[in-house]
């Protein structure tokens, strides 16, 4: 198993989640965040007063997935979160050791 | 009293003039004069009514929601409390010493009057100010008397003690602003040199804008000022804050003609256009100067036309108010980005840069822009351009030194009793929870 965390542009949080669902991914979570890549901030003038803005808002997702739909869930995110532009965000792969759904008590994959 | 509304009882004259009674003989006019301070007119009565509670409604929420928006989230309540409790603290100190005081007559007329209407002795119902009750009259100059006080709160907020804004607005309401609201409307020596501020740039704008600067240096700066992001945390709320000022500020301009008359009508559309050019000429130098026209650049361009507009407004015509407009933005905008960052003092909300200094450039400006040839009122007989000028000019100056003096020493005198400003903790933790035990925002 694998635990999938993407950081991407935030209007682009649609196009992924329904990319995902396509290839059969059960569930997502999703938080607002906010941080700086290559893309660094930007500049905001209130009467004069210049502040930099280092951290962009950013949406990061994390999804956990069997081994043999990885490939599938990192190509479709790459995919449906690409603008081409800078600032598009970054994928990042672990190893996940273990899974259990709460309700039922299910482990491993049973509970992805 | 007759006497010492001689400003209204002239602004009615002219108004007689204007409805095309030029003909009548001098005696006949005074007559009628006599005859209008007699009786309450019920249409200038009702229109008075409404714009007190214009003016009440630029404090609050108007001014309290421009300067509420600038500040930091943690600091939001303790500005809107600022504006709110000073309004209502100087509406109690106007009826109990503040109304006599600017309008009466005493023992040093030329700079202050007495306490014969102290606690508004001697007014009932009946008594009539002009063609209005002078209750109405005397609401009218408590909202601002209240309002007054409540804008020079943008200079130190974020970092004055509560009790400290209080005594020291309270002192400064009536050492500073009855005494100068006297000169200039109540028969003072400002009145007396002919100075024109028809709704008060000068014991309104510089005033408070005087009273801001001195605080801004006394007070210090922000603990993190230039190195930690003060960004405005809210700016709709600005946004709103200055379309309640705009509109509020009919009942301040139009209401200061104390009638519904031609005058009104006149300082109506002055009032309009001279702000709407403000914003363009705001924006317009925001665009060329940095890129990009912003929210608050139109917000602030707004209330720099206003303060501009307000002393000329029944003096100059209205392609003469958008040319004061404009230059009253172009000259505030220097001031806030420029000035304040040369000069390296804290006027947090730029109370100075914007109502003083536009205050002053709408002062000066008129002795240019009410020439006839720029479709003004004209001069007085005996008045020039440039003795009018000089008359402004002098009127500023009395204005700075009186406010500017009398606001360092109230300053010091706080600063060694109780103390300006907050601990350092609390400063840094926000107002809103150590000022006054609560938050503006929950998540």
């Amino acid at each position: 198993m694998k635990f999938v965390t993407a950081i991407i542009k935030p209007f682009k949080l649609d196009e992924v989640r329904e990319a995902l669902s396509e290839i059969g991914v059960q569930g997502i979570t999703v938080t607002e965040v906010k941080g700086f890549g290559r893309q660094k901030g930007h500049t905001e003038l209130y009467r004069g007063a210049e502040y930099v803005i280092d951290f962009l808002p950013k949406v990061k997702l994390e999804v956990a997935v069997s081994d043999k739909i990885l490939k599938k869930v990192v190509g479709a995110i790459a995919k449906s979160a690409a603008t081409g532009k800078i600032g598009d965000g970054k994928i990042f792969v672990m190893s996940l050791d273990e899974v259990q759904r709460i309700r039922t008590g299910e482990t491993g994959e049973d509970a992805l | 009293m007759t006497k010492l509304f001689s400003k209204f009882s002239l602004t009615g004259l002219m108004g007689l003039l204007m409805m095309g009674f030029s003909h009548i003989a001098m005696s006949e006019e005074m007559a009628a004069v006599v005859e209008e301070v007699a009786t309450i007119n019920s249409g200038d009565t009702a229109w008075m009514i409404m714009a007190t509670i214009l003016v009440l409604i630029m404090a609050i929420p108007g001014l309290a929601l421009f300067y509420g928006g600038l500040v930091r989230s943690k600091n939001m309540l303790s500005v809107l409390m600022q504006v709110f409790v000073t309004f209502s603290l100087m509406s109690v100190i106007w009826v109990v010493f503040g109304y006599s005081l600017a309008f009466t007559e005493g023992p040093y007329n030329d700079y202050v009057g007495g306490f014969s209407a102290a606690f508004l002795n001697g007014i009932t119902g009946d008594t009539v100010s002009g063609s209005i009750p002078e209750y109405v009259f005397v609401t009218f100059q408590l909202t601002f008397f209240a309002l007054t006080p409540a804008l020079i709160v943008g200079a130190f907020a974020e970092r004055i003690k509560f009790s400290s804004l209080l005594v020291f607005l309270t002192g400064w309401a009536l050492l500073v602003y009855a005494p100068i609201c006297h000169m200039v409307w109540g028969g003072g020596i400002i009145s007396q040199m002919g100075a024109i501020d028809f709704a008060g740039g000068t014991v309104v704008h510089i005033n408070a804008g005087i009273a801001a600067l001195v605080g801004a240096i006394v007070l210090g700066k922000r603990i993190g000022y230039g190195k930690e992001s003060m960004a405005p945390h809210n700016l709709p709320f600005t946004m709103i804050g200055a379309s309640l000022l705009w509109a509020g500020w009919f009942g301040f301009n139009v209401g200061s003609e104390l009638a519904a008359d031609g005058t009104a009508g006149l300082v109506m559309i002055n009032t309009q256009v001279a702000t709407a050019a403000a914003v363009l000429g705001w924006i317009a130098m925001e665009w060329i100067a940095k890129g990009k026209p912003s929210m608050l650049g139109g917000a602030s361009g707004a209330i720099a036309g206003l303060v501009a507009i307000t002393p000329a407004c029944a003096v100059v015509g209205p392609m003469g108010a958008i040319v004061l407009g404009v230059i009253a933005s172009i000259i505030a905008y220097w001031a806030v980005t420029s000035l304040k960052v040369a000069l390296g003092y804290d006027d947090a909300l730029d109370v100075f840069g914007i109502h003083g200094v536009a205050g002053i450039v709408g002062a000066l400006g008129l002795a240019v822009l009410m020439a006839p040839q720029f479709g003004g009122a004209g001069f007085d007989d005996g008045v020039t351009m440039m003795s009018q000028f000089i008359v402004q000019a002098k009127s500023i100056g009395i204005t700075i030194v009186w406010c500017g003096v009398i606001s360092y020493v109230l300053f010091k005198i706080i600063d060694a009793t109780i103390g300006l400003r907050v601990s350092e903790e609390d400063e840094r933790t926000g107002l809103d929870s150590t000022s006054h035990g609560e938050t503006a925002y929950r998540s």
